[in-house]
């Protein structure tokens, strides 16, 4: 197997004498969609932030792109090549839709104590910004303010900003959470083209989205992973069954 | 640096301390349930000193005095409550800040419209005048005594309302999480003028037992408003204990310093620069007190919100 | 509207003295040395949400660089704002680093601390007049000239300055600097999420906007041609606050208007009765409560209904 883009040695978590996240370990392939799926507080947005630095672990390792990464700043690591979505659409509500792209593109295409040149005509910046929008399908809603966004058109901005950072994972927490069903499977399309390209770590809810998603699959339970493997084999494992997809899925 | 002069000075410090505590409370409350910051709790400081001056020319008794301006301070704050601030509160910071200072500009000029800008005194109560002898050779008024007791006992009862009832408790909670209290179907509105009037009760408290030892004069408000935002940052927005702990600590470190700087700095330096220096570095130093504590914990000492 | 206030600034000295006003010259005058300072204010407040509570130190501090260099005889401005700038960078820089780990009240209350901390060193300043202050005896020169003799060139340098100002905080704004700073006021979390080391961003504007300030500082010793501690008092610094808030935040020529606004009500509201503050007080509440964004919010109101007809 190729060098895993991300690996987790040994994390922990715990919050007041609560584990939320129990001696992790994980390797993620540099190609494919690598699902974390878990109940309602199995810790598994607990995890998304501590991989990309918003929360700090008790103990572990965090090892993105061949670099030690466990205790540098969430910019640090985003420039690395980490690029998240989050679970709670967090966007620029009152800047156009083209400028919160625009800024992705800023972040990687460096030099940003610029202090002169209007930032919002360079072409630089807002070519590939729109590309990654017409590439989510919001291409016409460019320059309209992000905050009058449908909910879908802004998780597939969140998506679209992802993109625009160039990244070499991309971390989804739930980005189908809310979403109406034919929502839902218009990101799952989307995202069905962008997994050839890069790779991913998709935590959701969404069991029928996983599974046509994914290449494998972690169980997430009380903050410990209960199995791992490809989906075919994560379906039929009884303790996951059992402990989790039985639950009247 | 004699010890008789470093007791009297610690005792100077309790004061100051105490009478900080009293303000910082009703401040701190407002500001951690109601997310509210109320520049003018220092002008009901005056308020307080002012109408005790008042009822006292028309009773000539201080219990009388106290009785009514308590009672007036009261009055007044929830009628501010009722007619500006009560628009405030889901306002953001900024606003609430201007719109308070205007009320500050306001009480001052009327303060002085009314009584006058000349300093007024309020005379110490016959029966608790004159010093006494608490050790040998140290010799302490016993308003002050007085003074420091009366607030020591408004801070228990202060900490045994907010421990020990359903107020209290709810204060607390909305100390901690706002949203969730409401969502628990209590009355916030009710709720806050509750905390509200009390606030202004004790910094009308504060101000009534400070005046018969202060000049009551218009904007006295103002300086020990500073000082109480330094205490209830330094004790951590919303907590009772932290602005008790932070105020005695301004107190003693505000009156030791300005009493011993030089003897300090004379340490340090030659007798005409420690001079020179001492008074500044000691006005200077709950400042530098302050910076060091958000230096070192960004939410001051006892944080009252979860995150 | 930025043009025509500044049209209208360039005319005020010739109207004043047709008018056989030239007090009123004076008076915008010091209004354009408080605009300046407000506008290093808004950039801070208005655009990142990081409300200083202790701006007036860096007028106090351009203004003192301006009297002991004075005093020791130095009044060219080839030295005096150079020192001034590096000073404010400086002072910026450390408190900066210092104010900017805190967020929200907290930040307000660390800069105070620190506004506090130059007042009190001001007052102690014995040398150069402690708590009383300091006359400035000549007024800075340009290599070696002294085009600030007249208050009318006085004025237009002012007016130079402010415009100066104004044109590089639009372009700062605009840039791509000034992107990444606007949007850490609406999403810090978001922006850092993208690769950007937010506090960076920030302390380089707090620098920028206490260079501002002092450089408000120098003209404000050359236009009252003397300096005191209460240049650098908290009641300085909420004032400035206010002239952001009263013309309105995160628009540049809001600070402008409502410092100009600020000062010219003082004095026609103190010609009016000497209680003006009775007056003034209330008036700040209810712009607060009625006019949300300021006088530059009324304007732009005023301004939608008129077109509707």
């Amino acid at each position: 197997m190729a060098e895993p883009i991300l690996r987790l040695e040994g994390l922990c978590k715990s919050y007041g004498g609560l584990d939320v996240t129990d001696h992790v370990d994980l390797e993620v392939a540099p190609s494919g969609v690598h699902a974390v799926i878990g109940p309602n507080g199995a810790g598994k947005t607990t995890l998304i932030n501590q991989i990309c630095g918003l929360v700090a672990p008790d103990a572990g390792r965090i090892v993105f792109a061949g670099h030690d990464v466990t205790h540098r700043p969430v910019h640090a690591r985003a420039r690395l090549g980490l690029a998240r979505s989050f679970q709670i659409t967090s966007i620029l509500p009152a800047f156009s839709t083209l400028e919160n792209v625009a800024l992705a593109v800023q972040a990687h295409a460096g030099s940003s104590f610029r202090l002169f040149g209007r930032a919002d005509r360079e072409e630089v910046l807002n070519g590939p910004a729109y590309a990654a929008l017409v590439e989510v399908g919001l291409g016409e809603r460019a320059h309209v303010p992000a905050g009058s966004l449908s909910h879908g058109e802004k998780r597939a901005l969140e998506i679209a900003i992802a993109l625009a950072m160039d990244p070499k994972l991309l971390l989804l927490d739930e980005p189908m959470a809310g979403t109406g069903r034919e929502e839902t499977e218009r990101l799952v399309h989307l995202l069905q083209g962008l997994k050839t390209r890069l790779p991913m770590v998709l935590v959701e809810h969404d069991m029928t989205a996983v599974f046509e998603l994914a290449d494998h699959v972690s169980v997430l339970i009380y903050g410990r992973i209960l199995a791992s493997g490809p989906p075919e084999a994560i379906r039929a494992d009884r303790q996951v069954i059992a402990a989790y997809l039985g639950e009247g899925e | 640096m004699s010890t008789t002069l470093l007791i009297v000075q610690i005792l100077n410090g309790l004061q100051l301390g105490v009478l900080l505590f009293l303000i910082a409370a009703g401040l701190t409350l407002v500001f951690g349930v109601m997310d509210f910051i109320n520049l003018a709790h220092g002008v009901q400081y005056m308020l307080g000193a002012y109408l005790a001056v008042m009822f006292y020319g028309l009773t000539g008794s201080f219990v009388a005095a106290l009785v009514l301006a308590l009672l007036a301070s009261l009055g007044c704050g929830l009628l501010l409550e009722f007619v500006v601030f009560r628009h405030l509160y889901d306002r953001d910071h900024l606003d609430q800040v201007i719109a308070t200072f205007g009320i500050i500009l306001f009480l001052n000029q009327g303060v002085k419209l009314v009584w006058g800008a000349a300093p007024l005194s309020l005379p110490i109560p016959e029966a608790l005048s004159g010093s006494v002898v608490l050790m040998p050779g140290l010799l302490y008024p016993v308003w002050r005594i007085v003074i420091i007791a009366s607030g020591l006992a408004a801070g228990l009862v202060l900490y045994g309302l907010v421990a020990h009832t359903r107020i209290g408790m709810l204060v607390r909670a909305g100390a901690t999480n706002a949203t969730m209290v409401s969502a628990l179907g209590v009355d916030i509105r009710r709720l806050f003028m509750i905390v509200f009037g009390f606030g202004t009760m004790l910094a009308g408290f504060a101000g009534i037992m400070i005046a018969p030892i202060l000049s009551v004069e218009p904007g006295m408000g103002d300086t020990i408003l500073i000082l109480a935002f330094v205490v209830i940052v330094i004790g951590g927005i919303g907590s009772i204990r932290g602005a008790f702990i932070a105020a005695l600590l301004i107190g003693l470190v505000d009156t030791l310093g300005r009493s011993f700087a030089v003897d300090i700095l004379r340490l340090f330096l030659a007798p005409s620069p420690a001079r020179t220096v001492a008074p500044a570095l000691a006005s200077m130093l709950i400042y530098l007190l302050m910076a060091v504590v958000l230096f070192l914990r960004p939410s001051g000492l006892f944080p009252a919100r979860g995150r | 509207m930025p043009l025509l206030l500044f049209i209208a600034l360039a005319v005020v000295p010739p109207l004043a003295s047709m008018a056989g006003q030239a007090h009123v010259t004076g008076l915008f005058a010091r209004g354009m040395i408080f605009a300046l300072a407000a506008l290093g204010l808004d950039l801070l407040v208005g655009y990142g949400a990081l409300v200083s509570f202790g701006h007036a130190a860096f007028v106090g501090l351009g203004a003192y660089t301006v009297a002991i260099l004075g005093a020791h005889g130095i009044h060219d401005a080839a030295v005096v704002v150079p020192v001034a700038v590096v000073a404010a960078a400086a002072f910026a820089a450390a408190t900066g680093a210092i104010s900017l780990r805190t967020r929200g009240v907290y930040f307000i209350m660390i800069t105070l601390a620190f506004g506090q901390m130059a007042f009190f060193t001001a007052s102690s300043l014995a040398p150069y007049g402690g708590d009383d202050g300091l006359t400035v005896s000549t007024r800075t020169t340009l290599f070696g000239y002294a085009p600030l003799g007249r208050d009318v060139a006085l004025y237009y340098v002012i007016f130079a300055v402010l415009a100066c100002a104004y044109g590089l905080m639009r372009f700062l704004v605009a840039s791509r600097f000034g992107r990444v700073f606007r949007a850490a006021k609406e999403n810090p979390v978001r922006v850092a999420a993208l690769g950007f080391d937010v506090y960076r961003f920030q302390l380089a504007a707090y620098m920028v906007s206490g260079v501002v300030g002092a450089l408000a500082g120098v003209l404000l010793a050359n236009a009252t041609e003397f300096v005191s501690p209460a240049y650098m008092s908290w009641r300085r610094s909420g004032e400035l606050i206010i002239m952001v808030l009263l013309g309105g935040m995160g628009s540049l020529h809001g600070a402008i208007i409502g410092a100009l606004a600020f000062l010219l009500l003082e004095e026609w509201l103190a010609g009016v009765t000497e209680h003006w503050k009775i007056i003034f007080g209330p008036l700040l509440v209810v712009v607060v409560l009625f006019a949300r964004g300021g006088l530059v919010g009324i304007g732009a109101a005023l301004a939608r209904r008129w077109w509707r007809g």
